[in-house]
């Protein structure tokens, strides 16, 4: 009987067996305690951010926080205007997706639909070591190549702005959204290339006017994901973009993102448990919750747009 | 045979891939207003024929074309010729339905519209979808994507997409080979009123098929030696019924392939 098997009957074979088990059972516990690690970590990481961010929020009002312009908290006199925050990292990720969008995108439709197979296997990989440089290389070659370089165009660009971070993020960027609108392009199935080029496309119109529509749902979510890159990039703003919270768009001037200003209290002799010590957790949720918006976001579009080929 | 006024005509067509040849010259005559089927086993190179008439192949780096298509007697692979142009003039539906994916209107206007067309669109969308036996069943919801139809109704899209660039030519490529009996017996009804206004070449593996709707078979071969080279090609009435070939014979008596 089937029910046999699966539950053996007690008597003096069954300890045999169970000990036989044992180890099978043991590592089937072992794997699933590493994989529930990491959920675990995230939970853990929510949590503390949400009890610090309450904690603070006991003190500023929330509406002060979220609607404010000016952010001071390391000031005698303290305000708490995270917009000024928010402006830097809109301002930084915006530029930089005004680099990597047209320019990953253009890439990407080259490497899929005109690059020669040779041409695409040694390019693809060159383009997916941009994405292997550690950012700090990234930071200092804004710093030191790109702004002097903006500064010999302009004498009204500031040694910190951000323009440089901006373009420099672009680039990095450019790879994961070259690379991930490619893989959404070739998945488009040959026969629908060759119906268009069957009514007389060019490559051209074949490229635009049917493999980028049919891959949109791909390439969209590759922007989104870029997007949530950039929010929450670190080192090229914390070296580049300088430490001033601006509420501004102008690029030219120092300014300062939500996670460069994390980085500079981190980094600083903040006092724990202070209230400029509780401000890097209010920011870091409202960094955290963005960025799960933007992912959240991109999941949906992949799996609302979605063609189905057969 | 009679003086005829033939569409397409190629005379000493080979086509490699690589250093393989997968036709040898071959020498068609394809007849205006009329059916003509290509037939043959697996491997015999009746798809990558029908690809040298609207030059498809040219998408295959590795493919090489010699001899000549000759369409209204002006050589196809001429050096002042712009395939796109051919492919303009000469259509082609595939073997599974390829609807773009978009709405099923704008899956019509697609062709007029890279083409330059200016006149009113809507008249043309209609007049095609009628035309492929689709317009009834699809006139409340132009708007819907045709990915949403069922597959006999989007090979008829197909046919639909390509009767709107006014081709002289329709190319197909074992059309009904991904539809049920059902579907098939449609399309080769609506094959049948299209070859009033239309030349049409198909590629079938389905023998019933071919000596259903065509008005002429050509017979391809493959063996050991020599492969895609033309056996037989006459009336499909007579190929059909009195081969002159014994391999055609063994082949349409169903003794292999």
């Amino acid at each position: 009987m089937a029910r046999n098997v699966l539950s053996p009957p007690l008597g003096k074979g069954s300890k045999a067996k169970w000990r036989k088990m044992l180890p099978e059972r043991a590592i089937a516990v072992f794997l699933f305690l590493c994989s529930f690690l990491s959920i675990l970590t995230t939970v853990g990481i929510v949590a503390v951010l949400l009890f610090e961010a309450i904690s603070f929020f006991t003190e500023v009002s929330f509406l002060e926080f979220i609607t404010g312009t000016r952010w001071t908290p390391l000031f005698s006199s303290k305000q708490f205007g995270v917009l000024a925050l928010v402006a830097g990292t809109t301002l930084t990720a915006v530029l930089a997706m005004m680099v990597a969008l047209p320019l990953g995108l253009l890439s990407a439709i080259y490497l899929s639909e005109y690059a020669p197979s040779r041409v695409r296997n040694t390019v693809k990989p060159i383009l997916e070591i941009l994405a292997g440089i550690p950012t700090v290389v990234y930071g200092y070659f804004a710093l030191l190549f790109v702004t002097p370089l903006l500064r010999g165009i302009s004498e009204d660009i500031s040694v910190f702005n951000a323009l440089s971070a901006a373009i420099v993020m672009g680039l990095m960027i450019l790879p994961m959204v070259s690379s991930l609108s490619e893989d959404a392009m070739r998945a488009v199935p040959r026969t629908l290339r060759e119906g268009a080029y069957a009514l007389g496309s060019t490559k051209l119109e074949v490229s635009t006017l049917v493999v980028v529509p049919a891959a949109l749902s791909g390439i969209v979510s590759a922007f989104i994901l870029a997007v949530s890159r950039a929010i929450g990039e670190t080192m090229i703003v914390t070296i580049a973009a300088g430490q001033n919270p601006n509420f501004t768009l102008n690029p030219f001037v120092p300014i300062e993102t939500m996670t460069a200003y994390i980085v500079q209290v981190s980094m600083g002799d903040t006092p724990a448990g202070s209230i400029e010590f509780k401000t890097i957790f209010a920011v870091a949720l409202l960094l955290f919750a963005i960025t799960l918006v933007m992912n959240l976001l991109s999941q949906y579009v992949v799996s609302r747009f979605r063609e189905e080929y057969e | 045979m009679q003086e005829m006024d033939y569409i397409l005509q190629t005379r000493g067509l080979s086509v490699y891939y690589d250093t393989k040849k997968v036709v040898t010259d071959v020498n068609l005559d394809v007849a205006r207003n009329r059916i003509t089927a290509i037939i043959g086993p697996s491997g015999c190179g009746k798809s990558t024929l029908l690809r040298c008439f609207n030059r498809m192949n040219d998408l295959i780096p590795t493919a090489r074309v010699e001899g000549q298509v000759l369409f209204d007697g002006r050589d196809l692979y001429g050096p002042d010729i712009d395939p796109t142009e051919i492919r303009y003039l000469i259509g082609m539906v595939f073997q599974r339905p390829n609807p773009f994916p978009k709405s099923i209107y704008d899956n019509v206007a697609f062709g007029p519209r890279i083409n330059g067309f200016k006149g009113d669109m809507e008249e043309v969308v209609e007049r095609s979808l009628r035309r492929a036996a689709l317009w009834d069943e699809v006139k409340d919801r132009l708007k819907a994507s045709a990915l949403a139809l069922s597959g006999g109704q989007q090979q008829r899209l197909c046919i639909a997409r390509a009767l709107a660039v006014e081709p002289s030519v329709i190319l197909m490529d074992e059309p009904c080979s991904a539809l049920d009996p059902i579907a098939t017996l449609a399309i080769e009804e609506l094959m049948r009123e299209l070859s009033e206004d239309y030349s049409i070449i198909i590629v079938t593996h389905n023998m019933q098929q071919a000596a259903r709707v065509s008005n002429y078979t050509a017979f391809l071969m493959v063996e050991e030696s020599r492969v895609g080279f033309l056996v037989e090609f006459g009336e499909s009435r007579r190929i059909f019924t009195n081969p002159v070939d014994e391999r055609t014979e063994a082949y349409i008596t169903g003794r292999f392939g």
